[in-house]
């Protein structure tokens, strides 16, 4: 394998790492709040509003029906709008995010409604206002499945950077797809699927490693 | 504890009640006309059956359940009427410990005491400070950085009741805070609430299903049956003198006077033909309790007693006793009156041939 492939390689590990890290960080940004509410605002619940908590559960479930590659060609002309171009890595980082954001929310939401109902009551009980419920229960107490949560939201993000060479994002599903495969080059295709395998590994062990060290819940060294 | 001595708040419910809609439709009354004066700075126990809305009583106090009829009023507040920040304001006068403890896993002991003093905006050098008194209280200094997963049933109740003392309230709710716990930790807690009833001055109102748990540290109590109090007053006349059958049935499982099986099998409600046994049950109360009654009855009137169940215990400091015995039933008037004229309660439970 050349020098000059080599650099392709590194690069493409780069672009990825760069489009995956920021979809992440976007779509928690904004998929903590939705999935926060979406899971604190059915009727009776802390914030109560079961009419935006429908709509916005519809509107979660459609864009989570709509595939990947359809999104990404689907919102050309917004991405335009908000990159300032629709080609390209950073360009590719608009339907990523818009992917992750409602997947994140899902995901936040379960994390949110294991946490024992007991609890909201105490608090309640001592006199917290739904927002110091939110910041000091809710979401300290679901931070072991929000990092679970957030592991497969990364994992996930990963297999879908690779499809954002459709418009001109690259990265290493890119590379793999020109070079591997249009190139007929099978030594880089290879190449390709072990660093994403080695990716997901690391992020997944990662993940698992932080998940462990915030969860209180069974006490260290006596084996539950 | 450096504070000064708090005055605890009284709680009235008003002919409370509360419906709850069912969710196919319908109306299910929780709770209904309940009216109940908690004393201020006493130790007071709901009893009831699961569902018979000793619960629903509990959780209208700090507004958890907002009531459908009637008024609660808590140091004169009413609770049901307020709304928003005057509601987490009396909130903070109240403090509430539950039978599964509802502690935060990610806060160390001393991170779920802080919690309510956090919400409440104190600054964080006072916090500290106070954390480490309450803890001090409910002897836990060598767990204050341990997690809840770490920590007995006991020891996490401990953290419950000084998070529930945090903000000094003037009331302390309990929700079947023992159910959840051995009896000998039962024993420690109860202990516990009643050390700081007496230190702190607060008031104290527990809900439970155990009469062992009203014997033990309350000195009033009421019992509540299909969303009613059906009977109400000082614990020691209850258990002395129980008018309820609920009441009753409550009693005889702690006061270990239960029929014996081959009595109750064959016992009649009315007088049989012919030569029987009446079956009686007397209460001993106060300084009556150790007095040898039975013995002076057979001496003084040459009536033979029999005794079928029995026993004798404290309830606050006074001693208690209650007996099941029978005798000849045609002496049965003249027996009865003979206890009850040495101050002792007679019960004619029925006749066994």
């Amino acid at each position: 394998m050349s020098a000059n492939l080599i650099g392709l390689l590194i690069d493409a590990t780069w672009q990825t790492l760069y489009m995956v890290a920021a979809s992440t960080v976007l779509g928690t940004v904004l998929g903590l709040p939705l999935g926060v509410f979406l899971a604190t605002s059915q009727r009776g619940e802390l914030l109560s509003r079961p009419w935006v908590n429908k709509v916005l559960g519809l509107v979660v479930n459609a864009t989570r029906s709509v595939p990947f590659i359809i999104l990404v060609v689907a919102i050309i002309p917004f991405t335009r709008m908000i990159a300032g171009t629709s080609i390209g890595t950073t360009a590719a980082i608009v339907p990523l995010t818009l992917a992750a954001i409602p997947f994140i929310a899902r995901l936040i939401e379960n994390a949110i409604r294991e946490v024992d109902s007991g609890l909201i009551e105490a608090a309640r009980a001592m006199g917290a206002t739904p927002m110091q419920i939110i910041r000091k229960v809710l979401i300290p107490e679901a931070l072991p499945s929000i990092t679970l949560g957030l592991t497969l939201a990364v994992v996930s993000l990963i297999g879908y950077s690779a499809m954002v060479g459709a418009v001109g994002g690259e990265g290493l599903g890119d590379l793999g797809i020109r070079y591997g495969y249009q190139r007929f080059m099978p030594d880089v295709m290879a190449v390709v699927v072990v660093i994403l395998v080695v990716l997901v590994q690391l992020v997944q062990s990662i993940g698992e490693w932080i998940a462990a060290k915030v969860d209180k819940r069974a006490p260290k060294g006596r084996g539950q | 504890m450096s504070d000064p001595k708090k005055q605890g708040a009284s709680i009235v419910f008003q002919a409370v009640g509360k419906a709850f809609v069912k969710p196919g439709g319908g109306v299910v009354s929780a709770v209904d006309e309940a009216s109940l004066t908690v004393e201020a700075g006493a130790i007071t126990g709901i009893i009831g059956r699961s569902g018979a809305g000793k619960s629903t009583m509990l959780r209208m106090v700090n507004g958890l359940e907002r009531p459908t009829a009637g008024k609660i009023l808590v140091g004169g507040q009413d609770v049901g009427a307020a709304r928003g920040a005057a509601l987490r304001a009396i909130r903070r006068d109240v403090g509430m410990i539950f039978q599964h403890f509802n502690l935060l896993a990610s806060r160390t002991v001393a991170g779920n005491i802080a919690l309510p003093l956090e919400v409440a905006g104190v600054p964080s050098a006072k916090i500290k400070a106070r954390v480490a008194d309450l803890i001090h209280r409910v002897g836990l200094d060598a767990q204050s950085d341990r997690y809840p997963a770490e920590l007995s049933g006991g020891q996490k109740q401990r953290v419950g009741i000084a998070r529930a003392l945090a903000t000094e309230p003037k009331v302390l709710l309990s929700d079947e805070a023992t159910s959840a716990l051995d009896p000998e930790t039962t024993q420690t807690v109860l202990q516990l609430l009643k050390d700081i009833n007496r230190d702190l001055g607060l008031t104290i109102l527990l809900i439970t299903h155990e009469m062992a748990v009203v014997r033990d540290i309350a000195s009033h109590v009421a019992v509540i049956e299909g969303g009613k109090i059906v009977e109400a007053g000082k614990t020691y006349d209850v258990f002395a003198a129980p008018q309820h059958p609920t009441t009753r049935s409550f009693l005889s499982g702690v006061t270990g006077v239960t029929l014996p099986a081959f009595i109750k099998g064959r016992m009649h409600d009315a007088r049989l033909p012919g030569p029987c046994e009446e079956v009686v049950h007397v209460t001993f109360a106060g300084k009556h309790a150790t007095d040898p009654m039975l013995a002076l009855l057979t001496r003084d009137l040459g009536i033979a007693v029999n005794i079928l169940a029995g026993a004798i215990e404290e309830i606050g400091t006074e001693p208690f006793g209650n007996l099941l015995i029978s005798f000849d039933a045609d002496k049965g008037d003249q027996a009865r009156a003979y206890l009850e004229q040495h101050g002792l309660l007679t019960e004619v439970l029925g006749y066994v041939g």
